[in-house]
């Protein structure tokens, strides 16, 4: 199966659902990335009616934390991805995770179109840059994002673009500070 | 703070990716909470997991699974889920750090392992340990070698090995090949947490003979 690389505007979808419960976004959502879910955490070990479950979670919870997505700061998919890690370390590991110190991004400004339009882009285009990596080293990945790897198996470079996706974060971190000082 | 010793990729992909123990976790979320280059690198990481998970082939859902996750929404209070509050940081510890200790450090309950230096051991699950260190300033922490990996981030003051300094916020990852003397610089006690999935070895007798009893 390919990336998905429709242009649905999946951020307006979630939008939808933020502010009107719109519950045909969320069946397109549902649709979209439930059946991703499910197979990202039978990847990780769960079996078919646990992964089922554990989606079912997981698109619950999209509902409920609509208002907290950021469309600037991720795209969809890689807020969801978060969301599934975290189920799976909960159902399959059954441990705690620490998180970093939630940033004060100040009231909920007007996201940024540009940002926004890029958090999208990266997502694609590191589906790109995955897809055309050679099938060891991708396998390699995968499997890490998986929960199948330990830290001492991953390989330091990973020959994935991130610099571009770090230098705007870090940007929109220093944007942050210089407001908060 | 100017953190010159930073997380490495196999740390911050390996914590986005969920894969490391909850020790460790510790220690990259509360370094995290004090480095915004490792917070923008660690949301690299995370794009990287939405385009992995983006391209997973689909497993079908059964056929009635949006109807029961309706369901499901619907037998929840429809009350948002509300963010976690930004950390107004007035003590020392970052909030990933105070959640663990319950507070700050005057909430630490410190126990001797001699020659001045005192450590807590935090609560966390299996495959690595975590513990805070206070080390008298100037005091050096014997010398010792480490089986497994090892990180120590330094929380206040500075040590320095035979290679570096390491002041606040910096985080030293150790492995086998590392074998220092750690000494904490003159004019501030230091304070650290330090994870590791191995226990330490120290080359001094006395201090070996110690191991079992405080778990060093």
């Amino acid at each position: 199966m390919q990336a998905s690389d429709d242009m649905t505007d999946w951020a307006g979808l979630m939008a939808r659902v933020r502010d009107h419960q719109d519950r045909a976004a969320f069946a397109a959502l549902f649709r979209h990335f439930a059946p991703r879910v499910k197979s990202f955490l039978m990847k990780s070990g769960a079996d078919a009616t646990l992964a089922e479950e554990c989606a079912q979670d997981v698109m619950a919870t999209l509902w409920h934390k609509a208002h907290l997505f950021d469309p600037s700061r991720a795209s969809v998919a890689t807020w969801i991805f978060t969301i599934a890690r975290n189920r799976r370390i909960d159902a399959l590991r059954k441990a705690r995770r620490p998180e970093p110190e939630e940033l004060d991004w100040g009231p909920e400004a007007e996201p940024d179109g540009a940002d926004l339009f890029e958090s999208r882009q990266e997502t694609t285009r590191l589906g790109a840059a995955l897809a055309q990596l050679p099938d060891k080293q991708r396998a390699l990945i995968e499997r890490a994002y998986f929960g199948d790897l330990s830290h001492g198996e991953l390989a330091a470079e990973t020959g994935l673009p991130l610099g571009t996706i770090k230098s705007r974060i870090r940007l929109a971190l220093e944007k942050l500070r210089q407001q908060m000082s | 703070m100017t953190i010159r010793h930073h997380l490495s990729d196999q740390l911050l992909m390996s914590y986005a990716a969920g894969d490391l123990p909850e020790a460790f976790n510790l220690v990259v979320a509360t370094h995290v909470s004090l480095c915004d280059d490792c917070r923008a690198q660690l949301a690299a990481f995370e794009v990287v997991g939405g385009a992995v998970l983006d391209r997973c082939d689909m497993a079908a859902m059964g056929d009635e699974s949006l109807t029961a996750c309706f369901a499901r929404i619907d037998s929840l209070p429809n009350t948002p889920v509300r963010a976690r509050k930004p950390a107004r940081r007035n003590g020392l510890f970052p909030a990933p750090l105070a959640d663990y200790v319950g507070g700050d450090l005057d909430r630490v309950k410190w126990r001797s392992v001699g020659a001045g230096v005192r450590q807590a051991i935090l609560p966390t699950g299996k495959g690595a340990s975590a513990r805070l260190l206070h080390i008298p300033a100037g005091q050096a922490v014997p010398d010792h070698g480490h089986r497994g990996m090892e990180l120590t981030l330094v929380l206040q003051g500075a040590f320095r090995d035979d290679s570096d300094r390491f002041g606040p916020g910096d985080v030293e990852i150790a492995d086998q090949a590392t074998e220092h003397t750690p000494v904490a610089e003159a004019g501030m006690d230091c304070i650290c947490l330090a994870a590791t999935d191995a226990p330490l070895r120290f080359n001094g007798l006395i201090p070996r003979l110690a191991q079992p009893f405080f778990r060093i």
